[in-house]
């Protein structure tokens, strides 16, 4: 009842929905990014909403399974193998014990999913099996995964059978250039209105820095409205006093350098922010990868909370087909 | 600390369709935060459904909400009752801390190492950090800076950035508050338990990682142990020490004391000296040098 890593891939954790409730004292969510690739994988597999599966970056793992089995891979779009023959993807696929999934070369997209029936077995810490490996908790060990790991599997699969597949329309596609909804507001005040113009007609590039704490950009510089600083703030513009932030906002230290929080955010410090990715478009960022572009498209809360609905009733309409 | 700082209009604003930022005033004082930590208090004693977290934070605070159980606008509404009810400043209010001595190495060498290479991203690439925060706040040298750094307690007003993260903010009057900007833009790297200082607030690093705050010494013992190996957190059931409302007193040690401190932590038996205490913000706004006189000598004896 385990999968053998032989190969982990680049950067491959095990995530769930993520660990709420303790945002106060520092916890982000953690969980996986791109929550509708995790949650229909989960749903193909036949698994309760909430089981852990794998999700990796840019480079699939190899893995092999010691038991009969069902998984699914899902997100990015990429060629997965077992014992070398192609599989489909958004779609169940039954493993034999002693049989090897393997990847080929990252399409589009950046994050693929594995999900497996049953789901992955690692302890609860703080009511996830989350990895936060940015201090090392959760998880497998509170890492990501090493060659030679040995993952244990739940044994409450429901009995599923092979076959079971995401509608082809339903299936994301990953343009190089995603647009996200932004809710502009928080410190927005702070940058003039030709600059927060400028942060939405700009077509940013994600630079090397971007993992699941969040993503750095760059395209164009903007500027901060001149003011005197409120006490508390510090004296650089792009300073405010420290407070919450939320996961999904923006924040542009030095202007030149946006900054969009993910699941693994810093839940809190002292630069300014300009406004909120919706919740749901965090999926899409996930699938970005370094050289990709981005477009914030702005939205108000009405129109963030129709994107939410829009995107929550189609992975709920797609649950209850595969329920 | 006026009266007007505590009495300025309150922005109520939408983090995305999940969060809730409501910032009390755009600039730290206690009776600010004091206000921003009853209303917090009342939200969560109110159990509103769709209500997912609480974060008090400086002068603000941010509630995560469940949108599909209780929307964002209704969301404000409560929070704009419990601010009418509240009150501008809970004259009764208590917070229930612990006094706790934290040794602390300021001017240490693995924060020096780690400054040095990320000049670039500095106000003042030619100096130091603490050089540099010496000669905005107007001191004559960096030494009477580091004694003002050390010479009075902090309050913790907010936690986060990661899991254990105290936000720190003396308890003197406003004219003898530090005040130093973040770094230009953030660095890549900061050594685990460095001691930053970021506008008016210290901080202590529990891992190492990004930051953008003033690198301006080193804590020898952890804050964070996600194992929880040693007392401290093992007894409480917590992989954070440190809580809202906690006093901290920041206490100067040499490098001999640094390593001792370390050898007990290697030995897994470290442990904080602390009290308990009851904080109250009237009290210590009357008199700020009085009480954190009593609170030390509830400490130390």
């Amino acid at each position: 009842m385990t999968i053998r890593v032989q190969d982990p891939g680049l950067e491959t954790t095990v995530q769930d929905t993520g660990r709420l409730g303790y945002y106060s004292i520092g916890f982000p969510p953690s969980g996986a990014l791109d929550s509708f690739a995790y949650h229909v994988g989960n749903a193909l597999v036949g698994n309760e909403p909430g089981a852990a599966a794998l999700e990796a970056v840019y480079l699939g793992p190899t893995l092999e399974f010691t038991v009969d089995t069902v998984v699914a891979v899902t997100g990015a779009d990429i060629p997965a193998f077992v014992d070398g023959e192609e599989i489909p993807t958004w779609e169940s696929v039954a493993v034999s014990s002693g049989s090897v999934l393997s990847f080929g070369q990252l399409r589009a997209g950046a994050r693929p999913y594995v999900a497996v029936a049953g789901g992955i077995d690692v302890p609860l810490y703080y009511g996830s099996r989350s990895t936060y490996t940015l201090v090392g908790i959760g998880g497998f060990q509170g890492r990501a995964l090493r060659a030679g790991d040995e993952l244990a599997l739940g044994s409450d699969a429901r009995d599923v059978k092979a076959g079971r597949r995401l509608e082809s329309g339903d299936v994301p596609v990953h343009p190089s250039t995603a647009e996200v909804h932004l809710l502009v507001g928080l410190h927005s005040y702070r940058l003039t209105d030709d600059s927060l113009a400028r942060f939405t007609d700009t077509e940013w590039k994600v630079t090397p820095d971007a993992n699941r704490v969040g993503y750095r950009f760059r395209g164009a510089e903007l500027e901060f409205v001149p003011r005197e600083q409120p006490f508390g703030a510090g004296s650089d513009p792009a300073n405010v006093t420290d407070c919450g932030y939320p996961v999904g906002s923006v924040q542009v230290p030095g202007g030149v350098e946006p900054i969009v929080l993910l699941q693994d955010a810093v839940t809190g410090g002292g630069y300014a922010t300009l406004g909120t990715v919706v919740s749901v478009d965090r999926d899409r960022l996930a699938q970005t990868k370094t050289g990709d572009r981005t477009r914030f498209v702005p939205v108000d809360l009405d129109g963030a909370l129709e994107v939410r609905r829009d995107r929550l009733g189609a992975l709920d309409r797609i649950r209850s087909a595969l329920a | 600390m006026t009266a007007t700082e505590a009495e300025t209009e309150t922005r109520y604003d939408h983090g995305g369709d999940e969060f809730v930022y409501v910032e009390l005033s755009a600039a730290m004082s206690l009776p600010v935060h004091f206000r921003s930590l009853a209303i917090t208090r009342r939200l969560g004693e109110e159990a509103i459904p769709g209500v997912e977290e609480i974060c008090p934070s400086n002068a603000s605070y941010m509630v995560r909400v469940d949108p599909d159980r209780l929307h964002p606008r209704d969301l404000v509404r409560e929070l704009q009752r419990i601010e009418d009810e509240v009150g501008s400043l809970s004259d009764g209010l208590t917070v229930a801390s612990r006094i706790v001595d934290v040794p602390i190495m300021l001017n240490d060498p693995w924060t020096h190492e780690v400054l040095m290479k990320f000049r670039d991203r500095h106000q003042d690439p030619t100096g130091t950090d603490l050089d540099y925060g010496a000669r905005i706040n107007g001191y004559a040298s960096t030494e009477d800076f580091i004694d003002a750094l050390a010479a009075s307690p902090y309050l913790v007003t907010m936690m986060g950035f990661v899991p254990g993260l105290p936000w720190c903010f003396q308890l003197v009057p406003r004219e003898r508050q530090v005040e130093v900007p973040k770094y230009v833009r953030p660095r890549t790297e900061t050594p685990e338990r460095a001691f930053g200082f970021g506008g008016a607030f210290a901080v202590i690093y529990p891992v190492k990682g990004a930051g953008g705050y003033q690198l301006f010494g080193s804590a020898p013992a952890p804050i964070f142990d996600g194992e929880q190996r040693l007392p401290d957190f093992a007894e409480n059931d917590s992989v954070v020490f440190f809580q809202h409302g906690d006093v901290i007193n920041y206490r100067r040690v040499d490098r001999e004391e640094y390593d001792d401190v370390r050898a007990q932590v290697d030995a897994g038996t470290w442990r904080y000296s602390y009290q308990e205490l009851e904080f109250s913000p009237s009290r210590f706004l009357a008199d700020p040098d009085g009480t954190n006189a009593a609170m030390k000598e509830v400490l130390y004896g």
